[in-house]
């Protein structure tokens, strides 16, 4: 009797056992696999950098430092250099993020003090939606809609505005095509218009109460207590928000292809036709015949690549900051 | 006396005018959204119609449809999804459960959000390199490759931040009756952060339906019908490229249609997505 039930238990023992082992290696298993993908997430990036430098490898080895320097991009003597393009990436993503900020900032504003509470998500929501909204709607909207009525009436005006003042009419000169810098910049202008007002919105929202309200209780108008108060607390959450758009905008490939032109020069106007590193990318890659053509546009990408990760990696940077403040 | 009152004045003009600037910024910002919808709908639907999803894409100057680019759209979404999410969710429950305080998560954390915002045409360039040249020819699987590169981030974020939502109270008590780690995790916190993580999985979604970038010399493009994944395949974006760009009247006006049918995808998504998690916040 007594046998039969040490029996019983110590084969529920052993049963118990080998489930409790059973348990610790799935768990184990299980483990190493989230490791691992966490880990691949590392290994995704590192493989990018890789691989464009592979790529790139024999355009920068045949060019040098002067691929940075060199305006030519001729597939026909199989002459590269990267200056156009940069030109371009940076002069549409700057004239972007300096209409966009000071936009988003007020459409910020309008959520965070002067909204009235019913319409405030709504709002919130349809801005954010233009975020979603993929870029090849954009840049078939700007070719179809945006420049034709940029080409009739806005740049005419502009243009014959500026006729006659130094600087300003060279900056502006015409013909009027409708696409070019200009163009490709306001597209990109709304593009990145909703990440930085959905995190401006956001860092404006962990301004404590009271302070605002210990200025407003000493008499500050609603905008003094924006400039005074809001925008010094949440100055590096605000430039983290700008930076994270400013990547946005470099990268942007579909919306910049259609309108800006593809024209691998750089002229004083805006209103020129002219290219960027990833339109560029997106209109010749397809198409390049020859080794050092292919790997040009690889080196083109990656010069994207550095730039876009050193300014994200700023604006990261930038936002975590701000989280830890709060945070503390 | 005098000077006081007009310097309040001042004051109070100076507010009403920046007041009235920042609602202009968001009558600018709803304008924006108004006019780009509007131009879609107004353009795209006088185009749809049966045959656009019905018939394949026409040559230059014929009538025809978009079956074939819808059809590569929907299955290369679907191999990018089935791919990169379990790795997102497997990535994102390190983040949260194992190594919640460990350097590798603050160091994946930091190069996942960069990966976020990464420009999507860079991923078209590694998935050449990685496969299309290796292989020697432009396929659907490269694509699909592609997309899934786009996915991981996105569901890694939104897995990540919704597992930390989770009350350690409801770990604890898992742990309390004797389940193992990865049954507590599987069994309580996915559960708790499910509807979370399917938002996460819903936008990552409505991002790469509307990709062109890493398309373009991925899946390249194919004007008939190909179920072969080891061959080039059509896909809606790049179709809109292509019809978009080209001098014909019908190309053009199927590019419309096919914008709109992505824009309504998106949108429909990013809505759906947005109702499940504000419900969560709600309870």
């Amino acid at each position: 009797m007594s046998a039969v039930s040490e029996a019983a238990t110590s084969s529920a023992m052993r049963t118990r056992e080998a489930t409790v082992r059973r348990f610790a290696f799935t768990d184990m298993v299980f483990r190493a696999a989230t490791r691992a993908s966490a880990i691949l997430v590392l290994v995704l990036l590192g493989g990018v950098a890789i691989s464009l430098i592979a790529g790139s490898w024999e355009a920068l080895s045949k060019f040098g430092i002067s691929f940075l320097s060199t305006e030519s991009w001729n597939p026909v003597t199989e002459n590269f250099g990267a200056l156009a393009p940069i030109y371009g990436t940076i002069v549409t993503s700057a004239i972007a993020i300096i209409i966009a900020v000071p936009i988003g900032i007020g459409i910020a504003v309008f959520l965070t003090e002067l909204c009235p509470r019913p319409l405030r998500r709504p709002i919130g929501i349809a801005v954010e939606l233009l975020a979603g909204i993929p870029s090849i709607i954009y840049g078939i909207w700007g070719l179809f809609v945006f420049a034709p009525f940029l080409q009739t009436t806005i740049q005419p005006f502009i243009i014959w505005l500026f006729k006659g003042i130094p600087g300003l009419n060279s900056l502006f000169a015409g013909p009027p095509y409708g696409i070019g810098l200009l163009t490709s910049s306001l597209i990109l202008a709304i593009m990145v218009l909703p990440f930085i007002t959905s995190i401006t919105k956001d860092v404006f929202d962990t301004v404590p109460a009271v302070l605002k309200e210990s200025a407003y209780g000493i008499g500050c108008t609603t905008w003094e207590v924006t400039r005074r108060v809001t925008i010094p607390y949440t100055r590096v959450g605000i430039m983290g928000g700008v930076m994270l758009g400013l990547g946005r905008a470099l990268g942007e490939t579909m919306a910049v292809t259609f309108v800006i032109g593809n024209a691998h020069r750089i002229s004083a106007s805006l209103f020129a036709p002219g290219t960027t590193i990833s339109a560029t990318i997106a209109n010749e890659f397809t198409e390049a015949d020859g080794a050092i053509y292919t790997s040009s546009l690889v080196a083109l990408g990656l010069i994207l690549f550095i730039i876009t990760f050193i300014i994200l990696a700023l604006a990261r940077y930038m936002l975590l900051r701000i989280d830890s403040r709060t945070g503390a | 006396m005098a000077t006081a009152a007009s310097l309040h004045q001042s004051r109070k003009r100076k507010n009403a005018v920046m007041m009235a600037l920042c609602v202009i910024a968001a009558g600018i910002g709803l304008a924006w959204l108004a006019l780009i919808l509007g131009a879609l709908l107004y353009k795209g639907l006088s185009g749809v119609s049966l045959a656009v999803f019905t018939q394949m894409t026409p040559p230059p100057g014929d009538a025809g449809g978009l079956l074939n680019a819808i059809y590569g759209s929907i299955v290369m979404t679907i191999i990018g999804i089935v791919v990169g999410t379990p790795i997102g969710v497997l990535a994102g429950t390190y983040m949260a459960e194992y190594g919640r305080f460990s350097k590798l998560t603050t160091v994946v954390r930091f190069i996942n959000d960069i990966l976020l915002s990464a420009p999507s045409i860079i991923v078209g360039l590694f998935v050449y390199e990685l496969m299309v040249r290796p292989m020697g020819h432009f396929s659907a699987i490269a694509g699909a490759v592609a997309l899934s590169i786009l996915v991981i981030p996105v569901v890694v974020r939104t897995t990540e931040d919704m597992l930390n939502l989770v009350p350690n109270a409801l770990r604890e008590a898992g742990t309390a009756i004797g389940a193992p780690r990865w049954v507590v995790i599987r069994s309580v916190a996915y559960r708790a952060a499910l509807s979370g993580i399917v938002t996460g999985i819903l936008l990552a979604i409505a991002r790469i339906s509307g990709e062109t970038a890493p398309l373009l010399f991925t899946a390249l493009n194919n004007q008939f019908w190909s179920s072969n994944l080891n061959a080039p395949m059509a896909s809606l974006p790049v179709t809109i490229f292509q019809f978009a760009l080209s001098p014909y009247e019908e190309w053009q006006q199927l590019a419309w249609t096919g914008a709109l049918i992505i824009t309504l995808t998106v949108l429909g998504l990013s809505i759906i997505a947005r109702s499940l998690t504000g419900r969560r916040e709600d309870r």
